[in-house]
């Protein structure tokens, strides 16, 4: 699967989108690597609408059959949405991490904070040594 | 420098489908010393698979030992809590290891080949342990050997597996009823066939030379292509074996649970003359357990873990010895020690789980039957 450009990754595996033009909010979600990485997703725990996040620090929970995951919020800002479609239907985030499976809308309290994270080609380069050096 | 160097630690060990596992994609895991596979397609697909059609495990990480000689089933009476004297030849049962204490060494199999000759089917990161500790017990002259290099296991497991396995054996294996076994050739290779699992579905395990083993693990996943039979990997085998309510080591087990506690009764027969730890057992049994392990269902959103608490009125009363999501029954479910006082069916305990307390319902176990 491919990362989409407009994103920046953690070495965590999350992701924060890139605004739309003139938005200040932006969505959150975890990578096709980490999904992967997970097995099948079968809950999936959302902070509550106007949680504020700090960069870093864990905002949610992902569990799959076997394990529990914690999320780490790739950059500061509260929350304005959580994706319930996915509350519902975890299974999302093994079909579609960088889309339908968002998992929270934050407006960021410092835009330039995302710019420190890696781009897509960093990332791609970030999986492909962990992939290298799992076998 | 010191004079006792810690030991280097031990490699990692490979059964002969290491690379079979890499190449179907398996993801792989280290698991009691091993390099296993957790998964290949998913585990929710594989347990899928298992329930409706069939599924293919390597447990060649297992361990094997053989107990002969005029008093082998004497050492196998001394060590066991389960009666092993009632056993046929070709006939197996599911036993406790016990401890002096009447607590668990481990669990295994007892295979009965001759009446000179026991076969033990332990854990696999038990093993060496049980090699000692029965070496240790050996006052009965009996010839204990490790055989767990010598075999591969296969678990070829579901409804299907009779179908993908017959044609590819002259033994007939419908006549080989649930907990027996017999020998003969699978795919031209001399196997121990034995109608066990670790599952609650039907099933077969096969024992064999490891020389043999991709052909053989091959064969069956070729013969088994049209029932839609897919490997399966050790996440797959928890999430089987949790539904059926059937212990793991280190889980539900160990040497500070005894069987009457772990609701192993059944396999703990007081009625043997003697046995390591039997009196400790007879006076629990006398004087009324303290706890019980108890089978549980999540009654709102949450799933339960190994080792999270259990509460009852906001207070610690045990912890989840096994839980996880129930792909079969489509809810999360558990296993834990509690109380007897709060054990119950049908009592309402909660889980802690992070930092909420979840509400559960003690259910009958196991939490999965086979339709027979």
């Amino acid at each position: 699967m491919a990362y989409p450009t407009n994103f920046r990754y953690t070495s965590e595996h999350e992701w924060v989108a890139a605004p739309a033009a003139g938005a200040k909010t932006a969505r959150i979600g975890i990578t096709d690597f980490a999904q992967h990485q997970l097995g099948d997703i079968v809950f999936v725990e959302l902070p509550a609408v106007g949680t504020e996040l700090v960069a870093g620090q864990a905002f949610g929970t992902v569990e799959s059959v076997k394990a529990v995951s914690e999320v780490f919020a790739p950059v500061s800002g509260r929350v304005t949405a959580i994706n319930a479609a996915l509350v519902q239907s975890p299974e999302l985030l093994n079909s579609d991490p960088h889309g339908a499976a968002w998992m929270v809308e934050t407006e960021l309290s410092d835009p330039g904070q995302a710019t420190k994270l890696m781009d897509s080609a960093a990332y791609e380069s970030f999986v492909a040594e962990q992939d290298a050096a799992a076998h | 420098m010191s004079d006792n160097p810690t030991p280097a630690p031990a490699p990692i060990r490979r059964t002969p489908l290491n690379s079979a596992h890499r190449r179907l994609g398996g993801k792989m895991v280290a698991f009691g010393g091993w390099d296993m596979p957790v998964e290949y397609s998913g585990i929710l697909p594989e347990h899928r698979a298992v329930r409706e059609r069939a599924g293919l495990f390597d447990v060649s990480h297992m361990g094997e030992l053989s107990i002969q000689g005029p008093q082998a089933l004497d050492l196998v009476q001394h060590v066991t809590s389960n009666d092993a004297s009632k056993l046929h030849l070709d006939q197996a049962q599911y036993s406790g290891l016990m401890t002096a204490e009447g607590t668990f060494v481990d669990d295994l199999l007892v295979h009965k080949f001759t009446d000179r000759h026991y076969w033990l089917v332990v854990n696999a990161s038990n093993c060496d342990k049980d090699f000692e500790y029965i070496c240790q017990q050996n006052r009965f002259d009996a010839q204990v050997v490790n055989l767990s290099d010598d075999f591969t296991q296969l678990a070829l497991q579901g409804p299907a597996a009779l179908k993908i396995l017959q044609p590819l054996t002259p033994v007939a294996l419908a006549p080989i009823k649930y907990y027996w076994f017999t020998t003969g050739k699978v795919m031209g290779v001399d196997c121990i066939i034995s109608r066990t699992g670790y599952t609650g579905e039907d099933g077969f395990e096969l024992y064999f030379d490891p020389a043999h083993a991709e052909r053989v693990w091959y064969g069956l996943l070729e013969a088994g292509q049209d029932e839609g039979i897919l490997p399966c990997g050790l996440g797959a085998r928890n999430t089987l074996r949790l539904e059926a309510g059937m212990a793991l080591y280190g889980h539900e087990i160990d040497d500070t649970t005894t069987p009457l506690e772990a609701g192993l009764g059944w396999i703990t027969k007081l009625s043997k003359p003697e046995f390591l730890g039997k009196h400790v057992i007879e006076r629990q049994a006398a004087a009324g357990l303290m706890r019980k392990l108890v089978g549980f269902e999540m009654l709102e959103l949450g799933i339960a873990r190994d080792g999270y608490s259990v509460l009852h009125q906001g207070q610690p009363v045990g912890h989840v010895t096994s839980g996880g999501p129930a792909p079969s029954l489509a809810k999360n479910i558990g296993m834990a020690y509690v109380p007897v006082a709060l054990s119950e069916l049908g009592h309402r305990l909660d889980i802690q789980i992070r930092t909420r307390s979840v509400p559960a319902q003690i259910i009958s176990l196991p939490f999965y039957k086979r339709a027979r």
